[in-house]
C-alpha cells in the first residue's frame, strides 16, 4: 500500500460519486464548507466537484494561515527583515504576499534585505547555529500542524542556550476560526453565508483530535467530517455529510482513520502547552478580531519572542481597494465575485493573500478551474 | 634531431590533482594556454578546435542551418545522472534537435571562478568530451574567462550550436492543428527532482538520477518514422517549467487548445513519491532528457512504435490531442475523471536546475 495512488483510483472515485449523486436530495442544497486550505487545494487539483451534482456546493473557508495573517502583521514582519542584523526565515509562500503599499518581503529582499526562505523550522534553527553573529527570526505562521515544530524549535534553542534565535509567532487555532464564521454577521444576522456541514481539516486533526469539533456540531446543529486530503477521502467525506443530513443528524465523523484519534497526539499538545500561550485576541483577515483564537510565546521564554526582543511596534493596515479577500475566506464570496480576480490580480501580480498560497481560493480557481469561468 | 619548435613543451605549471584557478589562467597568457592544453584540449580534441585558432573555420552544406545559444549555471554542479558540462552538450544538442536539425558543432564558454579545482574542471571536461562524442558532435571552439573568488558560483558554461536541417521538415512551436496528437517521450519531472533532492540530501530506495541526454537520434528515427515528413508538427524539450509551461507555450503559438489525460503521463514512482514529499507537481519539473511531440493523428501510432523501439524512448506516451480553444487553456482530464487546467506558472519552483 503505498497511501497515493490507491486513494486517487478511478474506478473507486465513480462508484462514490455514483453513490452521492443517488443519495443527494434533489429537492434541497448541501451546502459543505472545507475549512482547510490544502482540501480546496485537492478539490480544485483533481477536478472533484466534476463528479458531485449540481445541488451538492463546496464553499471554501478560511484554512489557509498565509490567506488570513493581517496586513499589518506582514509589515511588521518586513519592516524587522529590514534591520541589519536580523536574518528573516520564511516560508515560500509568505515571500510573495503584498504587504502595504505594494511591498512584500521579495521586493524587500530585492531591495537588499536578508530573507532565506525554509522549508522548516528546522532549517531556522540551521540558519542560526551556522551565523552566530546575525540574529535569525523565524516567521512562524500555521494553525496547529505546524505549531509543536516550532515548540520543539524554541525548546531546542533554549536547550543549547542559543542567544541569536528568535521566532515572530503568528500561530493560530482552528477551533476558534470555525467559531468565528459560524457566528460571522453574514451568518447569523444576514444570512448570506449558509452552511450546512464542514468537512474538518486532516492534518489539524491529527494533531488535536477529533474531540473538539463536538462543540460545533452540538452548539450549531452542524456535521462535521474530518477528511483526508487525497480525493477519494474527499469524496466519502461529502457522501458522508450528504447523509448526516439527509437522517437529521449532527455528529462529529472521522474519515481519516488512518491518522486521525478522537484525542489527537497528545504529546505534541503537551509541547505545545509548555511554550505557548493564548492571546486574549488576535486579527484575521475576513474575520476581524477573533477572541483566544492565537498563540503567542509563554514568559519562561521570553527571550526566544521576536516581539519582545525587538520591541517590534504594532501594525494596523487595510488591504488592496476592492480587494475581496475578507469576504473570499469567510466563504460569502467567490473568487469569481472580485472584479480584480484575473484581471489585475493574478498569481503573478496578486493584489490579495488569497491568490499568493497554493491553498488560497482565488490561487486555486485559477490555477486549476480558469477554463469554467470562460465557458461561462 | 628535433628543433625547440617541435620538442612538446613542458607543461609544469597545471597540477590536475591539486591545483585551482587562478586569475592568470584568464588572462590570455601562457598560464591560460596551458590550462586549455592541459585540461580542455585532452577531452575534447578533434581537426578544428586542434587548428588553435580564435575561431573554428568549416565548410557547410547549403540549406537551412539552425543556431541556438544556452547558458548553464546549475548547482550543484555534480549531481546523479550528469553534470554542468554533460548538461551543456545536451541541452546544446536538444535545442537543435528540436527543430528537426542534425547538430554538427558546439561552441562552449567558461567563466571560471578564481579557487576552482582543477580537478572539477577536468571532470567536467571528460563529461563533455564523452557527451559530444556520444552525440556525434564536435566542440569547435572555446573561450575562458576567470573571475574573482565570490563572482562566479564556481564554473558557468555558456554554449552556441549550429546544424542542418534537412529538407522537407517545418517544426515549429505554432505549427499545431485541431486533432493533432500529444506525445512525451518519456518519464516526466526527473532532472528537476535528482537535484532537488540531491540539495535536500534526500535518500530514496531507487536514486532518482538525471535524465540528461542527447535526443538527435530519437528526432531522426520520429521523423523516419512518420509517413509524411510534415506529419510532425511541434517538438520541443520541456526544460525548465516543466511540461506545463511547454505545452502552454505551444497553445499560445499556435492558437489551439491542448486536453491530456493524467492516467496517460508516465512518471517514475520514485520521482512521484519525492514530488509528495516536496509538494512538487511533476508537470512542472524540468526534464533534460525528453521531449514533448505533437504530430498528425494518423502519423502517432508509427511514431511512438519507433520510439519506444529506441533506447530513448522506450517509456514514451500519447497523452492528449490538440483542441480548438479560442482560450489556449491546457486542460487536463484527472485520474479520477474531474478536469483542470494546466497552468503557466509565473516563476521556478526550484531554483538554479539547468
Amino acid at each position: 500500500m503505498k497511501y497515493v495512488d490507491e486513494f486517487r483510483d478511478g474506478q473507486r472515485a465513480k462508484s462514490l460519486a455514483k453513490a452521492i449523486n443517488a443519495e443527494s436530495d434533489p429537492e434541497r442544497r448541501y451546502r459543505l464548507m472545507e475549512f482547510c486550505g490544502g482540501h480546496t487545494h485537492a478539490i480544485f487539483r483533481y477536478g472533484v466537484q466534476d463528479l458531485l451534482p449540481a445541488n451538492v456546493e463546496m464553499i471554501h473557508g478560511p484554512g489557509c494561515p498565509v490567506c488570513v495573517l493581517p496586513i499589518g502583521r506582514l509589515d511588521m514582519a518586513i519592516r524587522l527583515a529590514e534591520r541589519e542584523d536580523v536574518i528573516l526565515a520564511s516560508y515560500g509562500d509568505m515571500l510573495r504576499v503584498p504587504g502595504s503599499k505594494g511591498r512584500s518581503l521579495q521586493t524587500s529582499r530585492a531591495a537588499g534585505a536578508d530573507i532565506r526562505m525554509v522549508y522548516s523550522v528546522s532549517d531556522a534553527l540551521e540558519l542560526a547555529r551556522a551565523n552566530p553573529d546575525r540574529q535569525v527570526v523565524f516567521f512562524a505562521i500555521g494553525f496547529e500542524t505546524t505549531t509543536p515544530p516550532t515548540a520543539v524549535a524554541i525548546r531546542a534553542a533554549a536547550e543549547a542556550g542559543l542567544s541569536n534565535f528568535s521566532v515572530y509567532c503568528n500561530h493560530v487555532l482552528t477551533p476558534a476560526a470555525i467559531n468565528a464564521i459560524l457566528d460571522a454577521p453574514e451568518v447569523r444576522q444576514i444570512d448570506k453565508v449558509e452552511i450546512d456541514g464542514f468537512l474538518g481539516p486532516s492534518h489539524v486533526s491529527v494533531v488535536i483530535g477529533s474531540e473538539p469539533y463536538v462543540h460545533f456540531a452540538e452548539e450549531y446543529r452542524k456535521p462535521v467530517v474530518i477528511a483526508g486530503f487525497e480525493p477519494l477521502d474527499v469524496l466519502q467525506s461529502i457522501l458522508m455529510l450528504i447523509r448526516q443530513l439527509n437522517e437529521g443528524r449532527a455528529e462529529v465523523e472521522n474519515q481519516y482513520v488512518r491518522a486521525v484519534t478522537p484525542q489527537g497526539n497528545a504529546k505534541a499538545q503537551v509541547l505545545v502547552s509548555e511554550v505557548f500561550e493564548l492571546r486574549r485576541s488576535f486579527e484575521w483577515r475576513g474575520l476581524g478580531e477573533v477572541p483566544y483564537s492565537a498563540l503567542r510565546i509563554k514568559d519562561a521564554f521570553a527571550q526566544f519572542d521576536a516581539e519582545k526582543r525587538f520591541d517590534m511596534a504594532e501594525i494596523r493596515a487595510d488591504g488592496a481597494k476592492s480587494c475581496e479577500c475578507p469576504s473570499v475566506l469567510r466563504g460569502a464570496k467567490k473568487p469569481t465575485d472580485c472584479k480584480l480576480f484575473a484581471t489585475v490580480c493574478t498569481p503573478e501580480t496578486p493584489l490579495g493573500s488569497c491568490m499568493v498560497s497554493d491553498e488560497g481560493a482565488c490561487a486555486a480557481y485559477y490555477t486549476y478551474g480558469r477554463f469554467r469561468e470562460a465557458a461561462e | 634531431m628535433t628543433t625547440s619548435a617541435a620538442r612538446p613543451r613542458q607543461r609544469r605549471t597545471i597540477d590536475v590533482r591539486n591545483g585551482h584557478v587562478e586569475m592568470l589562467h584568464g588572462a590570455g597568457g601562457r598560464a591560460m594556454g596551458d590550462l586549455i592544453d592541459t585540461i580542455f584540449r585532452p577531452h575534447l580534441t578533434n581537426p578544428l578546435l586542434d587548428q588553435a585558432n580564435d575561431q573554428a573555420v568549416f565548410g557547410v552544406e547549403t540549406g537551412r542551418m539552425a543556431m541556438t545559444t544556452d547558458s548553464f549555471v546549475v548547482s550543484p554542479i555534480f549531481f546523479p545522472g550528469g553534470d554542468i558540462g554533460s548538461l551543456a552538450v545536451h541541452g546544446t544538442v536538444n535545442d537543435l534537435a528540436m527543430a528537426g536539425a542534425r547538430p554538427l558543432h558546439l561552441s562552449a564558454g567558461f567563466v571560471l571562478e578564481e579557487g576552482f579545482a582543477f580537478a572539477d574542471l577536468e571532470r567536467i571536461a571528460r563529461s563533455m568530451g564523452e557527451a559530444a562524442r556520444a552525440a556525434g558532435v564536435t566542440i569547435v571552439t572555446g573561450d575562458t574567462k576567470v573571475v574573482e573568488r565570490g563572482k562566479a558560483d564556481g564554473i558557468y558554461i555558456n554554449t552556441a550550436g549550429i546544424g542542418m536541417i534537412p529538407a522537407g521538415l517545418d517544426i515549429g512551436g505554432d505549427k499545431a492543428r485541431t486533432g493533432d496528437r500529444v506525445i512525451v517521450s518519456g518519464t516526466l519531472g526527473d532532472h528537476g527532482v535528482a537535484i532537488m533532492s540531491h540539495r535536500q540530501g534526500l535518500e530514496f530506495e531507487t536514486q532518482i538520477v538525471s535524465d540528461s541526454a542527447a535526443l538527435n537520434g530519437l528526432v531522426d528515427v520520429m521523423i523516419g518514422a512518420a509517413p509524411a515528413p510534415a506529419d510532425v508538427r511541434v517538438l520541443r524539450d520541456p526544460t525548465r517549467g516543466g511540461v506545463a509551461a511547454c505545452l502552454n507555450e505551444i497553445a499560445h503559438q499556435s492558437g489551439v487548445g491542448l486536453r491530456l489525460e493524467e492516467t496517460a503521463i508516465p512518471i517514475a514512482p520514485q520521482v512521484q513519491g519525492a514530488c509528495e514529499l516536496l509538494g512538487l507537481d511533476p508537470l512542472n519539473v524540468a526534464n533534460e532528457g525528453k521531449l514533448v511531440a505533437i504530430v498528425a493523428a494518423e502519423a502517432a501510432e508509427p511514431i511512438l512504435a519507433a520510439m519506444r523501439a529506441h533506447g530513448r524512448g522506450r517509456d514514451a506516451a500519447i497523452v492528449g490531442m490538440v483542441t480548438d480553444d479560442p482560450m489556449r487553456l491546457v486542460t487536463m482530464t484527472t485520474q479520477i475523471g474531474g478536469e483542470r487546467v494546466i497552468d503557466w506558472l509565473a516563476g521556478e519552483q526550484l531554483p538554479r536546475i539547468c
